[in-house]
């Protein structure tokens, strides 16, 4: 009993992670109506920017300051040359306009920053932490507690500040909020910037665990069952979803894997996911979409 | 109007671009020509870069100071692959015939799944696959596999090798009885390919060997390494790649597996591997048949030749003398004693691909031969034949110490005599399955 309720355990925090990384999705989706493939490249190069500019001396808080900057400046670019010459275009224009914007981010963080694997220490010990007989990481702890924190963060700002009632807005309704005017271009500079920076806390967890390398970007393969379960639109859901993944993956493993030859993390996490389509299409907090036919 | 104007000249434009950085070396027929299939992007850039690096220095150490092969200069072109057999099938099918009238006379696949895909291809176009410490195992039967070359340390020789150090840290082959082994391997056909062995090797040694596959990518390996704490192994075979290693380094140590009791394979032996890893992989040893480290006689030369003139492929000479580079070093200097093999019995010319093929199999690089060319402790003797196409069989022990990689043995040799039935019997099925005479060896000159 002790081994599964220490595998559970291990579970539920390794799905916060998983959490992480699906909020920055959840953030772009809720106010464009975007999946936003790129997702897993700005991860990468907010981490290859952080990691380049520690390498070069830079006092950790700076580095931190001035990679939120870089990627401010990114969320402009990106809002100015892709977004708005492609507005009112289908979903699946802008899709494929993000699936592009992957290539050209990760090539450009790699030409400018360097393809070598670098080490990032963020100061956490991976060790082991007991509770009696049940053994906890002391990373995954820190892991969860950081998302716990983000999500009251980004729970005031758009509860709270003027932005967040804007982009809750803009996700309600578009063109309302254009007819009151709400400045479109703004709110997607302000929600890609906000996902950049998710995407920056995201990667620098994931660095520290794996080492910042172009396989950074590959961690959004964990989000996707994630926001299936959870919901495209709900940061909560988000978080949810990044539980039940993470410890129905980690169960699995232990006690299914053995039977049919073990390795079935990546897929088990889809298996869940495409029940849940069955039972559940818009996640468990997505917003249902009804459209007059 | 003008918009379309402006559109097309910025198409043309990036594709004259992109053209003119694909655009081919220029080659001859008196020289020998050499396909890359490179991955300086992608996701295994940060080996790629290093590995070819390692390859294209010493080629060029061959041109420039030694004056090519015989006076036969090396020419080569390189395909950006991104480590991704499809397009390493592409390239070798672009210029299996050579370029320029510059034959091929075999073609590095840097690639297991490539060397699969490509196996029966280049048995017709008799292009030899060259694929050290990779490839298909049973393609050391050269008599089935005449244009396959897993050289220096086929995967069951891994397996063998790792063994073997842990009997000798243990005290005798005969401490291994009741003691629990544990690979932890990355589920794919590289990964799964050290299982006959060690089911092999622990019927032999009496050891319980426990499989745990970790899959692709393995940037979350808690279930694994808790099922490995379960088991409380004596020790823990590493047989993972990419970001697989690293993670699975931390994670052991999470659960309290020591790192100097944890053996790395091959492709689990880099410093890419174990600096993610940081303190955890302290301690942590890998197997080695391309050792890490600047200290041998080659690396001088080419510091004085190449990299002192600016003339190195390297962007970041921190990096020189790394595992990688050094696999870059090995593989060059293995193809260039193989052409200068070849070039005795066909005269001081560039090789096709059949006169490659008789090259390899008669290469035979001894100690005073790894001595002449500034090899020796980096590269081990090698004697290829007909039916015996990996060469070497050894690999030394390295291991981390946070900052570098130390060699902790001399050559370390497999048990070969106890692993060829097994790659004999393979060979045999695949001979059965594709209809395939084997050759004579002993007829073969």
């Amino acid at each position: 009993m002790t081994f599964f309720i220490e595998t559970l355990i291990g579970g539920l925090l390794a799905g916060t992670m998983y959490s992480l990384v699906a909020i920055g999705f959840v953030l772009i989706y809720k106010a464009s109506g975007v999946f936003n493939f790129a997702q897993g490249a700005m991860l990468l190069f907010a981490a290859l920017t952080f990691v380049s500019l520690r390498e070069q001396g830079v006092p950790f808080a700076a580095a931190l300051v001035l990679t939120v900057v870089v990627i401010a400046i990114g969320a402009l670019a990106i809002e100015r040359w892709i977004l708005r010459p492609l507005v009112n275009r289908s979903q699946i224009t802008l899709f494929m306009a993000t699936l592009g914007l992957s290539f050209i981010v990760e090539g450009l963080a790699q030409g400018l920053m360097g393809a070598e694997v670098r080490a990032l220490d963020l100061g956490i010990q991976d060790t082991p932490v007991m509770f009696g007989d049940i053994m906890v990481s002391h990373f995954d702890l820190v892991a969860a507690a950081t998302a716990t924190v983000l999500v009251t963060v980004l729970a005031l700002l758009f509860n709270k500040t003027r932005v967040g009632v804007s982009l809750r807005a803009v996700a309600d309704d578009t063109r309302a909020a254009l007819s009151i005017g709400i400045n479109l271009n703004r709110i997607w500079q302000i929600v890609w910037a906000v996902a950049g920076s998710v995407g920056l806390v995201a990667g620098l967890l994931w660095g520290a665990r794996q080492g910042v390398q172009f396989s950074l970007s590959l961690v959004v393969l964990k989000a996707l069952p994630v926001l299936i379960i959870g919901g495209f639109t709900s940061i909560g859901g988000a978080i949810v979803g990044g539980l039940i993944v993470g410890a129905a993956e980690n169960l699995a493993e232990v006690y299914i894997g053995p039977f049919i030859g073990g390795g079935i993390t990546p897929w088990f996490a889809y298996f869940i996911a495409l029940a849940f389509l069955y039972v559940r299409p818009a996640g468990l907090f997505g917003e249902r979409a009804i459209e007059r036919v | 109007m003008r918009r379309i104007f402006k559109t097309t000249i910025l198409a043309s434009t990036l594709a004259l671009t992109s053209l003119s950085a694909a655009l081919p070396a220029l080659a001859s027929a008196d020289e020998q020509f050499i396909p890359l299939p490179t991955y300086r992007v992608g996701p295994y850039a940060s080996s790629g870069t290093l590995w070819w690096a390692g390859l294209l220095d010493y080629l060029r150490y061959v041109n420039e100071v030694e004056g090519g092969i015989n006076g036969v200069k090396l020419v080569w072109q390189e395909c950006e692959t991104e480590w991704s057999t499809d397009r390493i099938v592409e390239c070798y099918e672009r210029y299996k015939n050579g370029k320029d009238g510059a034959p091929t006379a075999f073609f590095f696949t840097h690639s297991t799944p490539a060397s699969y895909a490509l196996i029966e291809k280049a048995a017709v176009d008799k292009i030899p696959l060259i694929d050290a410490a990779g490839g298909r195992t049973e393609s050391t039967d050269g008599s089935v596999f005449p244009y396959a070359f897993p050289l220096l340390l086929n995967y069951y020789s891994q397996a063998s090798v790792g063994i073997n150090y842990i009997a000798a840290k243990e005290g005798g082959f005969d401490k291994l009885k009741g003691k629990k082994i544990v690979t932890v391997y990355h589920d794919s056909a590289y990964g799964r390919e050290t299982q006959g062995p060690m089911e092999l090797l622990a019927k032999k040694y009496g050891f319980e060997n426990i499989q745990i596959p970790v899959a692709d990518p393995g940037n979350e390996q808690s279930p694994q390494w808790r099922q490995v704490r379960q088991a409380q192994p004596d020790w823990v075979f590493l047989r993972t790649w990419g970001v697989s290693t690293p993670v699975g380094i931390k994670t052991a140590a999470r659960f309290g597996i020591p790192a100097d009791r944890i053996i790395g394979d091959v492709w689990a032996g880099s410093e890419a591997d174990v600096i993610p890893a940081g303190d955890a992989a302290k301690g942590y040893q890998a197997i080695a048949p391309f050792p890490g480290g600047a200290q041998f006689e080659i690396h001088k030369r080419l510091k004085e030749h190449i990299l002192d003139k600016g003339k190195s492929d390297l962007k970041d000479p921190k990096f020189f003398g790394s595992v990688y580079y050094n696999i870059g070093l090995i593989n060059a200097a293995t193809a260039v004693e193989a052409l200068r093999t070849g070039q005795k019995k066909f005269g001081n010319r560039p090789l096709n691909g059949e006169e490659g093929r008789w090259a390899f199999e008669h290469l035979d690089i001894t100690d005073a031969r790894l001595d002449e060319i500034g090899f020796t402790g980096l590269l081990q003797k090698i004697k290829l034949s007909c039916n015996e196409h990996e060469g070497g069989g050894a690999a030394r022990l390295q291991q981390w110490d946070g900052a570098k990689w130390n060699l902790v043995t001399d050559w370390v040799q497999a048990d070969r005599a106890t692993l060829r039935p097994l790659i004999d019997a393979k060979s045999a099925a695949y001979a059965t399955e594709k209809a395939i005479t084997p050759r004579d060896c002993g007829n073969e000159v």
